[in-house]
């Protein structure tokens, strides 16, 4: 998976982007944006789940562990929870995993939590935008073999 | 004597506890010695690398391998030990999950190289000498052992056929595997943990859990903890709820939290990520209703923004054997 990479500052380098996006908010914001036609980057690869509170972080650290340059958790806003609190306690997750990341040199930027609900598709649209120019201008995650 | 099957132990990057948890068998060791020809353990005894080199391969029946992986002498004493033993065990943290010296994976080794003979405030260095592999003196050229980029477990330069967690491992547990060996019981699939449990320490912890929800996380010198409540509930960070179990919970038992030295329990690949799943699910915040998404994110950092080394307490015993293994740049 690590072939493709290229250099830090080379045009070529395309970053690849895992997103875990939760089945009843989420997911349903990026289809929406799917049915709209709104153009958004290709470089998000997403993997649904039934809550954002089903991400376990060993998850996200596979994921930049088998190659990807970042990785974007998508909820349901706080109150819309179809499980009522499985997006607090990704969000709880999600802020703790951060300071777990900094050690390992994975900079915050590379994981990104953010709120998007089901008829959010442009706010999933802008989302993914700014993710995939963030790490692409941070440059591919190069784990040592 | 000559019939006795042979018993080795040898130390790695290591501290030497798993050597004194050994001996802490007590009298136990005795039934050790006439069970086995103990023949190696530079700790102990004087046998050295050139009678183990002498051996045919296969010739020790088990050997105890502690300790990290941290230079080449680490690696070769590894492979070494490997051709000769007909069983190789991982003894202790260190060489199951890479422990404390593992917690180096987190700096380079440049770093580690200028902190110790370097910067240290106790250090006079005037000539700024770092050890090398290589060092040309009027009498011809020293050599040290090469000092690796990364620490590394057993597993990850040699083939290891079961693994003894804990920091140390306990005695009894120590016995248990030796009495079974010793008996003859049949020992579970390559690659299984022995003288452990499958799941976490909670369910050897006496301490009553009810349901959880953390307001305020507490450094261990910053409370004295009630006897019964769950630790964890009382505001410690008890890795207990993310380590292995088999250790008695020991730790809990004289009001210290679990530092996690047996290391993930069964089917978790990192215990670190795994505590921060389990902190993040009963963390309290307070009532959220109606409040903006950032004053979460604040209410959330204010709670965890009491402890200020996540990664080292998390990973204390366990970082080259996570899913990183340490830093990536």
């Amino acid at each position: 998976m690590t072939a493709d990479k290229t250099v830090r500052g080379d045009t070529a380098f395309e970053p690849k982007i895992i997103g875990f996006l939760c089945n009843w908010c989420s997911y349903a914001g990026a289809d929406k944006a799917g049915t709209a036609q709104s153009p958004y980057p290709p470089n998000v690869n997403v993997i649904r789940v039934m809550c954002s509170g089903r991400i376990d972080p060993q998850f996200v650290m596979k994921a930049f562990e088998q190659g990807a340059d970042g990785v974007i958790i998508l909820a349901c806003h706080p109150g819309d929870c179809h499980y009522k609190e499985g997006n607090y306690r990704a969000a709880q997750r999600y802020r703790l995993l951060l300071q777990l990341l900094e050690p390992f040199g994975i900079e915050r930027e590379r994981c990104r939590f953010d709120f998007v609900s089901a008829g959010e598709g442009d706010k999933f649209v802008q989302v993914i935008t700014e993710m995939v120019e963030t790490v692409r201008a941070l440059g591919p995650l190069i784990i040592p073999a | 004597m000559a019939d006795k099957p042979k018993l080795s132990m040898y130390w790695a990057a290591a501290c030497g506890g798993c050597e004194i948890a050994l001996v802490n068998l007590n009298e136990k060791i005795l039934d050790v010695d006439a069970a086995f020809d103990f023949m190696f353990c530079p700790c102990l005894l004087d046998t050295k690398k050139k009678d183990i080199e002498a051996l045919p391969d296969g010739a020790i029946a088990i050997t105890l391998f502690n300790g990290a992986i941290r230079t080449a002498e680490n690696e070769e004493m590894a492979c070494l030990l490997r051709k000769k033993s007909q069983t190789l065990i991982a003894f202790g943290s260190c060489s199951a999950e890479g422990c404390i010296p593992g917690l180096a994976n987190f700096h380079t080794r440049d770093d580690l190289m200028k902190a110790v003979y370097l910067d240290n405030a106790t250090i006079d260095n005037p000539g700024n000498i770092i050890p090398r592999p290589e060092t040309e003196v009027a009498e011809g050229t020293l050599q040290l052992p090469a000092f690796y980029d990364r620490v590394r477990t057993l597993a990850q330069v040699t083939d290891v056929d079961f693994f003894i967690p804990g920091c140390p491992p306990e005695p009894h547990q120590i016995w248990n595997v030796v009495s079974a060996v010793i008996a003859g019981a049949p020992l579970p699939p390559k690659g299984g943990v022995l003288g452990a449990g499958r799941s976490a320490v909670c369910e050897e912890c006496d301490r009553k859990k009810e349901d959880k929800k953390i307001a305020k996380l507490f450094r261990t010198y910053e409370l004295v903890p009630g006897k019964e409540a769950c630790l964890l509930e009382q505001g410690l960070i008890c890795m207990g709820i993310a380590t292995r179990d088999g250790c008695g919970a020991l730790c809990p038992k004289v009001n210290m939290p679990c530092t996690g030295c047996y290391g993930p329990p069964e089917g978790v690949l990192d215990q670190g990520a795994k505590m921060v799943a389990a902190l993040g699910s009963i963390i309290d915040i307070g009532d959220t209703k109606g409040l903006a998404e950032e004053e979460i994110f604040r209410r959330i950092d204010a709670v965890f923004g009491s402890i200020p080394d996540y990664a080292g307490m998390f990973y204390k015993y366990s970082l080259p054997g996570s899913i990183l293994k340490g830093r990536i740049s």
